[in-house]
C-alpha cells in the first residue's frame, strides 16, 4: 500500500480525509519510475465535484491504457487542508502515487466554469509551480488547460503553457509523442517543445502570440510571433463516438460524490441551436453513440463499479434517436436488480411520463421545463422552440398522471427583453397552476400544486450568436428579479407559486471572465493574492475583493459586460475555429433581433459550418 | 438466508468513515455479484447491517456486517470473490451462515478487544505501573459529557480486562448499544487521574475483535455461578461448504 503524502495527524484533523488518500476501487496503479510520462490530471474544485466529472474519467482511462504514461488525479484541497499545506510547505500531490505534482511532466487542468479560475492559481501555488508560465523552468511540469472555458482561454493565457482546444480523444497522444522526443533530446529549452506543440492541431501556446490593442481598448491585432506558427487553432472533435475511448472501469470514490452513479454519455452536441447556449455551438455537429454500444457499457460499468444507479448524459437527451429503446432496456434489464434509473430532463410527452412513473415516485418527483423566457416573442429571439401550448399540454398530462410539482427555468437579461417578457415569467407560471386546478378535481388533489420558477441571469458567451450582446449590470438584474417577484405576488394562485433567482454578483464576474481578454489575467492574479478562492462556493465568494482587484489593476468591468460589440470587432477568441462560422453567428444575431427562428439540424441544415467535419447529424439520411 | 461477514480495515482505509465503509460494501457486494436481498420501494436498498461503527483513524482486524441473501456460494468462494473486487486495506476474513432466527450483529455485540500503542510515548516515568494501578482501583469515576447533559459514570465495570504487553495496552471494553466505551476514554481518564491531559493524536488504536456475550450457565464444577463467556461474532456462524 502507498504511504499517504499527509501524516496521520493532518489527516485526522481535517474534514473528510478520504478526499486525499486515493486507493479507490479501479484506481490505476503503476510504477511511477517506469513511466516515460507522468501526467497529473486536475479538476480545480473539491474532490466530490471533480470526481463527478465524466471528461476526466475518460482521459484518465485513455492515458492509462498507454503503458508508458501514468495519469494520476489531483483536486483542490478544501480550505482546511489548504491552510495546513501553506503553513507546513507541503507540496500538492497526486492521489495515486501521493507524490508531488511539481515532479510530473504535465499538469493538465480541466476548466469547466469561470468561477474556478482562482482555484487554478491555488493548484499551481500549492504545487509550488510558478503562477506565471513565463517564470517556469525546465524543473517544472508543462501546464496544459482543456475544457469548455478554453474556447476563450485569454484571461488565463498568462498561467498556462499550452491549451488543448476541443475533445481530448483526438491528438493527445501526438502531443505526448512530441514530448517524449523533446525529453529524449535532453533539451533544456521549454520553448522548443512548445513551438513543436503549437503545430499540433488544437494546441494553442499563448506565449507564441502577440496581442495589440486599440485606443478604445478593443483588440487591434492578434498575431503569431513567428511566421511558422498557425494563425488559427482548430477545435478537435471525435467523429467516431461509438468507437473511441470510454471508461468502462471508472474510479469509484469512497465518499458520496455529486455524481455517484454510472454515467452513459449518449451523444455529443445538440441539434437545437438556442442562441444563448455555448455548448450547443461548440460541440457541433451532434453525434450519437450506437445504442448497442451503450447497452454493453451499461452492463460492464455496473459490474465494474457496483454502483446502484445509472444515468444518461447529453445535451437535449430527448433528441437522441434511440432514447426509447435505451431507456426501456435499462428499466427492463436493471430495475429488478436494485439499480435506480436516473433520467435526464426530458421533453414532457406520453413516453417520458410513462418512463418517469416507472422509475420515480410520482408524489415526490417534479417535472422540469426550461422555457428560458417568459414570452413567445422572446423565445423566438433566443430560438428556444418550446411553446406555451406545449408546456401547458405537458403539464396537463403530468397532472393527470399524478404529479403536482413543476419546475420552470428562465433567464433574465436576454437581448431585446421588455417588461412584458419579464412579467410573462409570472404569467406562464400562473397558467401552469391554473391548468392544475382545472385538470385535477378537488377530491383528487393532495394539497396545492407547487410551481417553482427560477431565473438565472443571462451571460453572453463566446461562440454564440449573442457574443456581441450587452450584458446587464448587477443592479439591472436585481431590479428585474424584484419586478418579476412582485408580478408573482399579484397572481391569483400566488400561494402555489414560488420564485427565486441567482446571485447577480457572481453572474457579473462570470460575464467578465467569459468574454475577457489577456488583460483580465492580472485581475485574477490580484484577486487570488487578496484571498479569493472557491468563488463558485457562495460561502467563500467575496465580491468586494474582486472589485478591489479590478480597481487596482485599472480594468473596467463594464468594458467586458455591458458594452455591445461591433460586428466587425476583433474578438479575443476569434483565432479559434470551431467549425461554426462567424458569418453564421452574425446571421443568427441579426435573425434574433428580427425575432426569427432557425430550424433545428434535423429539420433542415442552416449552414452553420460544422459540415466541414463530415459527420454526425450533418450527414444523417445522406448516403 | 442470513450471512455474517468479517473483515479487516487497515492502512489508509482507516481514514474512510463508517458511512462510507457501508457504501463501500454495498458496491463491493454488487461487484462480487452476490444474490443479496433488497428492500421494497422506489429506491430499494440492500438488507445489510454493521455490528459496531469504528471511528476514523482506527484500524481493525475484526469488523462485521450481516447481510440477507437469496442464495449463496460456498464460504471459501464468497470470501475470494469479495477480496478480488476489494481495495488495499479491506480484507474479508470469513463469510458464514447464521441461523434464520439469529439476531443481527448490531444487537448482540457486547465487547471489543483493543490494542493501544502510543505514537508518542508518555513523558512521565513508569507509565506502565501507573496504568495498572489506575486499573486496579475499585472504581473509576469519570464525567461523561454528551450533547445534552453531563453524567458521572464508573468506568471500572465497563473495562472488562486490561493488561500490558511491552509498551502495548490490551483492553477488552464494553461495546454496543447499552454501555459503549472507547479506548480513548479510558486513556483520557488515566491521564486525568494523574492531573494530565492526553495529547491529541498520541494513540494508535487497533480493534482486534468483536464479541457477543454467550453466558454459560451449565456449571461443570457444581456451583451455580454463571460464567461470563464472550464469543467472537464470527463463531456464531457456520462455514458453507
Amino acid at each position: 500500500m502507498i504511504k499517504p503524502a499527509l501524516s496521520d495527524e493532518i489527516l485526522l484533523s481535517i474534514d473528510k480525509p478520504a478526499r486525499y488518500i486515493g486507493n479507490e476501487v479501479n484506481m490505476v496503479k503503476k510504477d511511477p519510475q517506469k513511466a516515460a510520462i507522468r501526467f497529473a490530471m486536475c479538476f480545480p474544485d473539491v474532490y466530490e465535484i471533480g470526481m463527478s466529472h465524466l471528461g476526466i474519467q475518460i482521459l484518465y482511462d485513455m492515458f492509462n491504457r498507454q503503458e508508458d504514461i501514468y495519469c494520476e488525479r489531483v483536486y483542490s484541497p478544501w480550505m482546511d487542508l489548504d491552510q495546513v499545506m501553506r503553513e507546513q510547505h507541503i507540496p500538492l500531490f497526486a492521489l495515486e502515487s501521493q507524490e508531488p505534482v511539481k515532479d510530473f511532466d504535465f499538469l493538465g487542468i480541466t476548466i469547466q466554469y469561470e468561477m474556478c479560475y482562482t482555484n487554478i492559481l491555488q493548484i499551481l501555488d500549492l504545487s509550488q509551480i510558478p503562477l506565471m508560465a513565463c517564470d517556469r523552468t525546465i524543473e517544472h511540469p508543462f501546464v496544459i488547460g482543456g475544457g469548455p472555458c478554453t474556447y476563450n482561454p485569454e484571461p488565463l493565457a498568462d498561467f498556462f503553457d499550452l491549451f488543448y482546444i476541443g475533445e481530448g480523444e483526438t491528438v493527445y497522444f501526438r502531443l505526448m509523442d512530441l514530448y517524449k522526443e523533446w525529453k529524449c533530446s535532453k533539451s533544456t529549452d521549454r520553448q522548443a517543445f512548445l513551438r513543436m506543440a503549437a503545430h499540433v492541431p488544437g494546441i494553442y501556446v499563448p506565449s507564441l502570440y502577440e496581442v495589440c490593442y486599440q485606443e478604445d481598448g478593443t483588440l487591434a491585432s492578434f498575431e503569431p510571433k513567428e511566421e511558422q506558427i498557425p494563425r488559427t487553432v482548430e477545435k478537435q472533435v471525435v467523429m467516431e463516438v461509438s468507437n473511441t475511448y470510454y471508461p468502462t472501469r471508472p474510479v469509484v470514490p469512497f465518499l458520496k460524490v455529486t455524481q455517484d452513479r454510472v454515467v452513459l454519455e449518449i451523444q455529443r452536441g445538440c441539434i437545437r441551436g438556442c442562441r444563448f447556449c455555448q455548448a450547443g455551438m461548440l460541440y457541433r455537429p451532434t453525434r450519437e453513440r450506437d445504442v448497442e454500444v451503450l447497452k454493453n457499457y451499461a452492463y460492464e460499468m455496473l459490474k465494474s463499479t457496483g454502483h446502484e444507479e445509472i444515468s444518461l448524459s447529453s445535451l437535449s437527451s430527448s433528441d437522441y434517436s434511440s432514447l426509447k429503446e435505451l431507456v426501456t432496456f435499462l428499466i427492463e434489464e436493471f430495475k429488478g436488480k436494485g439499480v435506480n434509473i436516473s433520467l435526464p430532463s426530458l421533453r414532457i410527452d406520453a413516453f417520458s411520463l410513462d418512463v418517469m412513473s416507472k422509475v420515480q415516485d410520482v408524489k415526490k418527483s417534479s417535472l422540469t421545463f426550461a422555457p428560458e423566457a417568459g414570452s413567445q416573442r422572446l423565445r423566438n429571439v433566443i430560438n428556444k422552440g418550446l411553446t406555451e401550448e406545449v408546456i401547458l399540454k405537458g403539464a396537463q398530462e403530468a397532472f393527470k398522471g399524478g404529479w403536482n410539482k413543476v419546475k420552470l427555468y428562465f433567464m433574465l437579461g436576454l437581448p431585446t427583453e421588455t417588461e412584458e417578457d419579464m412579467k410573462g415569467i409570472a404569467h406562464l407560471s400562473e397558467q401552469v397552476a391554473e391548468v392544475y386546478y382545472d385538470t385535477v378535481p378537488k377530491s383528487e388533489r393532495h394539497g396545492k400544486c407547487q410551481i417553482t420558477a427560477s431565473s438565472s441571469f443571462f451571460v453572453p458567451k463566446p461562440f454564440t450568436p449573442f457574443q456581441w450582446a450587452s450584458m446587464n449590470t448587477a443592479e439591472q438584474f436585481l431590479t428585474k428579479a424584484h419586478m418579476v417577484n412582485d408580478e408573482f405576488k399579484a397572481q391569483l394562485n400566488r400561494k402555489s407559486l414560488k420564485y427565486n433567482w441567482h446571485d447577480a454578483q457572481t453572474t457579473i464576474l462570470e460575464g467578465v471572465l467569459a468574454r475577457g481578454d489577456r488583460r483580465v489575467g492580472a485581475v485574477i492574479l490580484n484577486a487570488y493574492h487578496r484571498g479569493c478562492i472557491y468563488d463558485a462556493w457562495s460561502e467563500y465568494f467575496d465580491y468586494d475583493k474582486w472589485l478591489a482587484a479590478f480597481a487596482e489593476e485599472g480594468v473596467d468591468m463594464d468594458f467586458y459586460t455591458t458594452r455591445e460589440r461591433e460586428l466587425d470587432e476583433l474578438l479575443p477568441w476569434d483565432f479559434i475555429n470551431i467549425g461554426v462560422t462567424k458569418a453564421f453567428l452574425k446571421k443568427e444575431w441579426q435573425k434574433a433581433k428580427r425575432e426569427e427562428i432557425t430550424a433545428n439540424c434535423r429539420q433542415s441544415c442552416s449552414g452553420c459550418g460544422a459540415l466541414i467535419y463530415e459527420g454526425g447529424v450533418c450527414i444523417e439520411n445522406q448516403n | 438466508m442470513k450471512i455474517r461477514i468479517k473483515f479487516e480495515r487497515n492502512g489508509v482505509m482507516k481514514f474512510v468513515g463508517h458511512l462510507d465503509i457501508m457504501r463501500y460494501f454495498q458496491k463491493a457486494i454488487r461487484r462480487a455479484d452476490f444474490d443479496i436481498a433488497y428492500s421494497e420501494g422506489y429506491s430499494p436498498h440492500q438488507i445489510m447491517s454493521f455490528a459496531a461503527p469504528l471511528g476514523v483513524g482506527i484500524t481493525s482486524s475484526g469488523e462485521y456486517l450481516d447481510i440477507q441473501v437469496h442464495s449463496t456460494r460456498s464460504s471459501l468462494e464468497s470470501v475470494e470473490r469479495l477480496n478480488q473486487v476489494s481495495v488495499d486495506g479491506i480484507l474479508v476474513k470469513s463469510y458464514r451462515k447464521l441461523e434464520d432466527s439469529a439476531p443481527n450483529a448490531m444487537s448482540i455485540v457486547a465487547a471489543a478487544d483493543y490494542e493501544v500503542r502510543f505514537r508518542i510515548p508518555p513523558s512521565f516515568a513508569d507509565w506502565q505501573e501507573k496504568l495498572l494501578a489506575f486499573y486496579r482501583q475499585p472504581s473509576i469515576l469519570i464525567t461523561k459529557k454528551t450533547k445534552k447533559s453531563e453524567r458521572e459514570i464508573d468506568l471500572k465495570p465497563l473495562i472488562l480486562a486490561l493488561d500490558l504487553k511491552d509498551s502495548q495496552v490490551n483492553m477488552r471494553l464494553s461495546t454496543g448499544s447499552v454501555d459503549n466505551i472507547k479506548p480513548e476514554l479510558v486513556m483520557e481518564a488515566f491521564y486525568h487521574s494523574l492531573g494530565l491531559t492526553l495529547p491529541e493524536f498520541c494513540l494508535l488504536i487497533h480493534r482486534q475483535e468483536l464479541y457477543a456475550r454467550t453466558d454459560d450457565s451449565s456449571s461443570c464444577d457444581g456451583s451455580n455461578a454463571e460464567k461470563t463467556v464472550f464469543t467472537a461474532l464470527e463463531d456464531l456462524g457456520e462455514e458453507i461448504e
